[in-house]
């Protein structure tokens, strides 16, 4: 026996040896199935009060899978009409509900939550068919984490007298919820499981360009048999999200998405009495100091940045690293991101997928233009990517300065801006050099400086030695131009109670 | 004797910075009691003033945030004491303010300096009802922790029961206590409490800059802290309900620019009672979570 396996590792050790020199392993594919994702309708209506139904007006839109263009299918483009009935079914469901005792509500809850994780295999690929994230992220990150929300939130819904809001803290009533498309399911669930808990009843709205798990979710709504109209799906543009948060009828607006439409959003609600919580953009910065452990700290970078292709409001897109180590540091990453594999988000050795729209790809091409127009010096991997869909390298610019457009603007994409600093005082300085105030990463093996960073810090979630974590127990919200409001834990219950 | 002898008038100053600067306009502005009587003249503050105090609430934030939430407690107290000392002053210019009587007058003032107390108790225990330490999913040490946002703008109440003063303590005290610093702006016809109450401030401790007091037009100060992008929050507790600069619509689409923190007024000013118990609501709003995160082991 032992002989043989000596042979094996001899042979093993001549194969490696065999192997182009500094080239990488190229993995067989590892696709998942599509048809795991199930049966995709070619067109698809609202869910209002229980049922599918179709949309009052005759406009659809299409969504098409990132990762080929090709249309997977239409949806409705919700009119003010769709809104209106909407509104009113979550209207008409929320005496029964709100007064439902919170034992019941939580039983509701949990059967969503299980339901979630049986049939979390079918969400992650549809997830990732309609948003183009790899399916091992869909799998692995989102669809975990939208189960253990509606478990974490079923849970308060009997116990709210004990969330520090005083004694029987009461719902608002229906909340108008808009939700982006960079975790389609996982925003959902920050939105309906915290306001279903509290008692109140919700018409969401969910992306134009990723519907599908959205309107899959409505499903589940209908499997664990929860009261008509108690969650209703609108879909559509803008226009559907701007027409519900301005309902008259709809007491609290919840929105995740950009800094500009927020800003749109709380101008639209001024002098109402809508409660309103928002969670916008970021311009994290990721700090490395020169006690971090490099190897270490290149995962949290990557892991900070090329996360759902950047697609992340709380992504640490400025990348802050003590002067003395640049160059250790950035020849550690880019041979890091020399190994990223982008491409088909449906295989499971995908690191990096499809950008979400041809809109978002423009984007981001039009800020890394712009960042090589200001100067900065771009590098990103040589790798191969697909002929159709929508594709960006991670891309690394170094040689960045404060002013520059990529070190101020969210890019919302997988680009990392590399900037420096000589002293804890100017690390802290730069990172709080942003309207934004979401996240922050701190890289350094000293615990008396990583509390004092994280003190001084500007954002509202602040990561060290990690980055991009999240559990439905934590809250999570931004400082200044972030927006208000946090979402999770118990401080992600204020956003739906009259207090 | 006495009779004969003239009394000296006070000339009322902005409170800005810890110092007391009269309005760079050099203007001023009648203010009279209730029944039309003229009383003093005012300083007519001005965007320019107002942006200035903003200036000194900047530069006050990190002193006062970074000091112990004890020592914010000690130093609030501080204040309660001096405000025992002045309680006739203060008595006479509420009863002025707001036509009544000087024992009603009297029992609004010893409300707002019970009040300055219960805010002054409250430094340090906020923090254990705002924050949290979170049991996540994994190896992680995860602890929130309430921050102050920074530079708040108060639009001083402008009526109410109590308005003039314990209306004032309700909107500053609980901002400072989360360790914010103040601009505000002073209820435009009954402004001379809280001018007052600088004095009262500059003797007591406080740092110059934590509280800033403006008095003269709404229109003019108000507007220009809803749209300032260094505040950060913006109670317009006072904010004139109706249409135009100054109104609460008004100020409110300003504020949504910086995506600033709203406390928005309540819908019937004229009826609050400002000697209702106020519960945390203003002592939560202009706080931010802040959630720390790092793995653990060995």
């Amino acid at each position: 026996m032992a002989k043989n396996k000596q042979a094996e590792n001899k042979q093993a050790q001549n194969q490696q040896a065999e192997a182009p020199k500094g080239g990488l392993f190229t993995y067989a594919p590892a696709p998942e199935s599509p048809a795991a994702a199930g049966e995709i309708a070619t067109s698809y209506g609202h869910f209002i009060g229980g049922e599918f139904v179709d949309s009052s007006g005759s406009e659809a839109l299409k969504t098409v899978n990132p990762a080929t263009e090709q249309v997977l299918a239409e949806f409705a483009q919700g009119t003010d009409e769709d809104v209106e009935r909407a509104v009113t079914a979550a209207r008409k469901a929320f005496t029964d509900w709100s007064a439902l005792p919170g034992s019941e509500r939580a039983k509701y809850l949990f059967r969503i939550a299980r339901i979630i994780q049986e049939r979390s295999r079918e969400l992650a690929v549809l997830e990732s068919i309609d948003n183009g994230k790899p399916i091992r992220e869909t799998r692995d990150v989102d669809l975990p984490l939208v189960a253990a929300h509606f478990f974490y939130y079923a849970g308060w819904a009997d116990k709210l007298d004990f969330a520090g809001y005083g004694a029987n803290p009461k719902p608002l009533g229906v909340a108008g919820q808009v939700i982006p498309w960079n975790f389609p399911l996982l925003m959902l669930a920050w939105k309906i499981a915290p306001a279903l808990a509290t008692g109140n009843t919700v018409v969401l709205k969910p992306a134009e360009t990723t519907p599908l798990t959205a309107l899959r979710f409505a499903e589940i709504c209908r499997q664990a048999g929860l009261p008509k109209g108690v969650v209703n799906i609108v879909t559509g543009d803008g226009r559907t999200g701007a027409a519900l948060t301005a309902h008259p009828d709809v007491n609290k607006v919840a929105f995740t998405g950009s800094t500009p439409v927020g800003r749109s959003i709380a101008r639209q609600l001024a002098g109402s009495r809508k409660k309103l919580s928002l969670e916008l953009g970021g311009k994290a910065a990721n700090i490395v100091f020169d006690d971090a452990p490099i190897d270490q700290a290149v995962e949290g970078i990557v892991n900070g940045i090329f996360f759902n292709q950047g697609h992340v409001c709380c992504a640490g897109s400025r990348l802050l690293v003590q002067e003395s180590i640049q160059d250790e540091l950035l020849d550690a990453l880019k041979r890091r991101m020399g190994t990223l594999r982008v491409g088909d988000p449906l295989d499971k050795n995908t690191d990096i997928g499809a950008i979400n729209s041809a809109a978002q790809l423009a984007r981001i091409t039009e800020l890394s233009a712009a960042g090589e127009a200001e100067g900065a010096e771009r590098w990103a991997p040589e790798c191969e990517l697909p002929g159709a869909g929508y594709w960006f390298r991670p891309t690394l610019f170094t040689g960045v300065s404060q002013a520059h457009r990529i070190a101020r603007e969210e890019i919302f994409g997988p680009v990392l801006s590399v900037l420096t600093f000589r002293t804890p005082t100017e690390a802290v300085e730069k990172a709080n050099n942003t309207p934004y105030g979401l996240s922050a990463g701190i890289w350094t093996e000293k615990g008396s400086r990583i509390l004092w960073m994280a003190n001084q810090l500007k954002a509202g979630v602040v990561w060290a030695n990690t980055f991009n974590k999240f559990d439905p127990t934590s809250p999570f919200g931004g400082y200044k131009e972030s927006g208000y409001g946090r979402e999770g834990g118990r401080h992600g219950l204020e956003a739906y109670l009259d207090v | 004797m006495s009779e004969t002898t003239l009394s000296v008038f006070k000339t009322y100053k902005l409170y800005v910075g810890g110092k007391f600067p009269r309005s760079e306009s050099g203007r001023v502005y009648e203010v009279s009691d209730s029944k039309g009587q003229w009383l003093a003249n005012a300083p007519l503050g001005t965007r320019k003033d107002t942006r200035d105090a903003v200036q000194a609430a900047r530069a006050a934030v990190k002193g006062w945030a970074g000091t112990t939430a004890y020592n914010r407690g000690q130093v609030l107290y501080r204040v309660a004491e001096m405000l025992q000392g002045r309680r006739e002053q203060f008595a006479a210019e509420v009863a002025l303010a707001e036509g009544i009587g000087n024992k009603k007058a009297a029992a609004l003032v010893d409300a707002a300096i019970d009040r300055w107390v219960w805010y002054a108790g409250w430094t340090d225990k906020v923090a254990q009802i705002a924050g949290s330490s979170n049991p996540v999913a994994g190896p992680f040490f995860n602890l929130s922790t309430p921050e102050p946002s920074g530079v708040i703008g108060v639009v001083a109440p402008q009526s109410g029961t109590g308005f003039s003063f314990l209306g004032l303590v309700s909107v500053i005290a609980p901002a400072i206590a989360a360790g914010n610093t103040v601009v505000v702006a002073a209820a435009a016809d009954a402004p001379l409490p809280a001018l007052s109450l600088g004095e009262v401030l500059a003797t007591s401790d406080l740092p110059g800059g934590v509280v800033n007091l403006i008095s003269g037009k709404t229109a003019d100060i108000a507007p220009t802290l809803a749209s300032h992008q260094d505040v950060n929050g913006l109670d317009l507790a006072g904010a004139i309900a109706a249409e135009g600069p100054g109104a609460a619509v008004e100020l409110e689409v300003l504020a949504a620019d910086t995506l600033k923190r709203v406390i928005r007024p309540a819908a019937d000013q004229a009826s609050l009672d400002w000697t209702n118990a106020p519960g945390t609501e203003r002592l939560l709003s202009f706080l931010e979570t802040k959630t720390v995160w790092h793995p653990m082991g060995i």
